[in-house]
């Protein structure tokens, strides 16, 4: 379709385009086809089957006998009157925004000082990844260690340079938990926005900041004029990435706090998980899943509308 | 489909064995078939190798291979779900106790007196943890409970003996707290194992699961939160899981903990740790304490006749009094019938605690069966808001309510 229509007019004429471009079409459909049936086996179909769960009374029972009664929306309207309904959304969105702003911030930070070479710059680099290449429930377990009150090295360090004079409750407050858990997560994070970066800073030509240099632009200026501009593809894959790993983040959470202190670190994922494995109302957590779904679309949507902005004007 | 399934499965059975199978088809009764599955959760080193030992014994009695499978406890339910929905249950199935009655209820189980197996002589808290709209489902060859655990050295050093009441634990783990250590060590996560260890606190006190803001209740969850802010307990107790209760008890962090059996093994592994085990404290003096039945069920699912029978034969196997006491002994857990259990008290007296207390042991799911899992959440949820001091325990727990009712 796109083809005909970008195919530049005023080529010598038609009568061959229609035998052409018959086969063509086919050959490509063929291409086309094992894809298409991946994506309606592996996506569409769980898609489909979550959407109509959600509209069924769908029990420990239903699994055995195939029988779910249709119940409208009423999942719906039971997922919203929830009183955790509301925290995990907000958690979701705090949790979701925090970590991907600390987790881009560092890692661009740490992408630049490593983009200098000097000595051990690489062997540094690659160190930097151990976080990413952990397990996270190994991850989990090590920070919730770390950030426990009274045995805690996190409070130990804190009590020894004298920045706290009691123990901080990390996971055991309402108000610390989500910080904690975002924290943990930040720390998971960096080392993937890092090596993207670097990436993309090594693809910048030297030869522009000599330019900049000459014209006698200082470092934040060579940063705001040309590293800026020039790595806004790769932080918007980074950005973009970012924001589907996080906002269905589980293990993490679940590790370090299991959604608690009494909710304070419930999001959506954790919700949904609760709903379908605590409670046995499968019909509800797959409810959740799908405003998850549609939350993230969004979330999506409004980026990519900002990527096309931002790259029209790059253009003009 | 399945039709031919079945029919093949069968002539294929006849063409092997050098008798022809009686009762093909399903027409009269099937024998019993010479191999099953069987799933548990014994994942860890010392539970999985002392469960294997039990199913060989009972392998080699029966004459049935046992194809075992084990996997971790979170696991077990969406497992089982998995095989209701593709029909690949196992032939033999060990769960924990309070999700029998979900299982039961999607009819995907079939009662144990279809195969001889009788109730006689188990607690009555046991049949009742096993039984779902009036049939025995479900038997369990040990049970285990919670207790309360103590560093002899510790107690002994600040001259107090092991508390028998609410206000000797309270008064003896304030005495032993001090310099971030605790007196008092328990779970209180937002999960099934945060609800199990305040049950005991909550039913010993007259609670009841139907109306969990009542007054007896309230004071349970009072009492309890009032051990952190008072500072003998820590505030972790939000995070521990029961293995990290116990690391704190072994690490010295904790004078006192509440905690299973089936940690024992590990505690006698630690050479310079002294314990003893009392049951947990009762309310008042001369009160004796309810704690809630934990421990996994053996249960046949509907696979097929000749595969039930076998199953059947090696779940009477398992329930057998001899292997009942090897299987208690290898995992510190109670025997499920009472005699048995006496005879293991006699041969391990640090057990006896645990012992006395199965027979006043109730089972999570006698009063809601399948509507426990809300509740306990709910109540989870209630002791997490409670303790960090979100709402009172009053208001909590009547949120727990509104939800676990609605």
């Amino acid at each position: 379709m796109t083809l005909t229509a970008t195919r530049p007019a005023g080529r010598p004429p038609a009568p061959a385009r229609p035998r052409r471009s018959a086969p063509s079409r086919l050959t490509g459909l063929a291409f086309l086809l094992p894809a298409l049936l991946y994506v309606l086996v592996f996506f569409g179909y769980p898609l489909i089957s979550n959407l109509v769960m959600s509209t069924q009374n769908y029990t420990v029972r239903s699994f055995y006998t195939g029988q779910a009664p249709f119940v409208g929306l009423d999942n719906y309207a039971a997922v919203f009157r929830n009183p955790v309904f509301g925290t995990a959304v907000l958690n979701t969105v705090l949790f979701t925004v925090g970590s991907i702003v600390f987790q881009f911030a560092i890692g661009l930070g740490l992408a630049m000082f490593f983009n200098g070479r000097f000595l051990g710059s690489a062997t540094l680099r690659s160190l930097l990844l151990l976080p990413w290449l952990l397990p996270l429930v190994v991850s989990g377990a090590v920070w919730r260690w770390m950030l426990d009150q009274d045995h805690g090295i996190i409070n130990a360090a804190l009590r020894a340079v004298h920045l706290a004079s009691g123990p901080a409750p990390w996971l055991t407050s309402t108000g610390w938990a989500l910080p904690a858990v975002i924290l943990t997560n930040i720390w998971i994070g960096v080392p993937f926005n890092l090596v993207i970066l670097h990436g993309g800073l090594r693809a910048i030509p030297e030869n522009l900041y000599e330019a900049a240099a000459l014209d006698g632009a200082n470092a934040w200026q060579r940063f705001r004029h040309v590293t800026w501009p020039l790595l806004r593809p790769v932080t918007g894959i980074v950005l973009m990435l970012g924001l589907v790993y996080t906002i269905k983040v589980f293990d993490v959470i679940m590790v370090v706090t299991g959604g608690g202190p009494a909710n304070a670190t419930q999001t959506l994922t954790t919700m949904s998980y609760g709903l379908s494995f605590h409670d046995f109302a499968f019909g509800q957590g797959a409810a959740v899943g799908n405003i998850l779904i549609v939350l993230a679309t969004v979330f999506g949507l409004v980026y990519l509308r900002s990527a096309r902005a931002s790259l029209a004007e790059t253009a003009s | 489909m399945t039709g031919i399934g079945v029919t093949t499965t069968v002539l294929l059975a006849a063409a092997c064995s050098p008798s022809p199978a009686p009762g093909s088809g399903g027409t009269g009764p099937a024998s019993a078939a010479t191999s099953i599955t069987e799933l548990d959760y014994y994942a860890d080193a010392q539970g999985t190798a002392a469960w294997q030992k039990i199913l060989d014994t009972c392998a080699q009695q029966t004459g049935v291979k046992i194809a075992r499978q084990s996997i971790p406890t979170a696991q077990m339910l969406p497992k089982i779900l998995q095989g209701a929905g593709s029909k690949t249950l196992p032939d033999l199935l060990f769960t924990d106790n309070p999700t029998l009655q979900q299982i039961a209820g999607t009819g995907a189980l079939t009662p144990l007196t279809d195969y001889g197996i009788s109730t006689d002589g188990y607690y009555p808290g046991i049949i009742k943890a096993g039984t779902y709209q009036d049939k025995v489902y479900g038997l369990a060859p040990g049970v285990n409970g919670l207790a309360l655990i103590y560093n002899k050295d510790l107690l002994s050093a600040a001259g107090i003996e092991p508390p028998k009441t609410w206000d000797d634990l309270k008064a003896a783990a304030a005495k032993l707290s001090a310099n971030g250590k605790y007196g008092l060590a328990f779970s209180a996560i937002p999960s099934e194992e945060g609800t199990w260890q305040f049950l005991p606190f909550f039913w010993s006190n007259g609670g009841d699961l139907s109306h969990v803001d009542s007054p007896p209740a309230v004071q349970a969850l009072q009492y309890v939160s009032d051990l952190v802010s008072g500072g003998a307990a820590s505030k972790s107790v939000l995070n521990w899981s029961q293995n990290d209760v116990a690391d704190q008890f072994v690490a010295g962090n904790a004078a006192m903990m509440i905690n299973g059996s089936w940690n024992l093994a590990r505690l006698d592994a630690e050479k310079s740790l002294h314990y003893g085990v009392v049951p947990i404290p009762a309310p008042q003096a001369g009160g004796k304490p309810t704690v809630a039945l934990g421990g996994e069920v053996g249960a046949i699912p509907a696979t097929g006749d000749g595969t039930q029978k076998a199953a059947g034969k090696v779940l009477s196997c398992i329930l057998s009094d001899p292997t009942m006491l090897e299987w208690s002994k290898a995992h510190a857990y109670v025997p499920s019938k009472a005699a048995v259990a006496a005879e293991f008290g006699k041969q391990d007296p640090e057990m006896q605690p645990f012992i006395d207390e199965v027979g006043t042991a109730k089972s999570r799911t006698a009063d809601l069966g399948e509507k426990y899992p809300k509740v306990s959440e709910a109540l989870a949820t209630a002791i997490q808001s409670a303790i960090t001091g979100q709402k009172s325990p009053a208001q909590a727990l009547q949120t727990a309510q509104q939800a676990g009712g609605s």
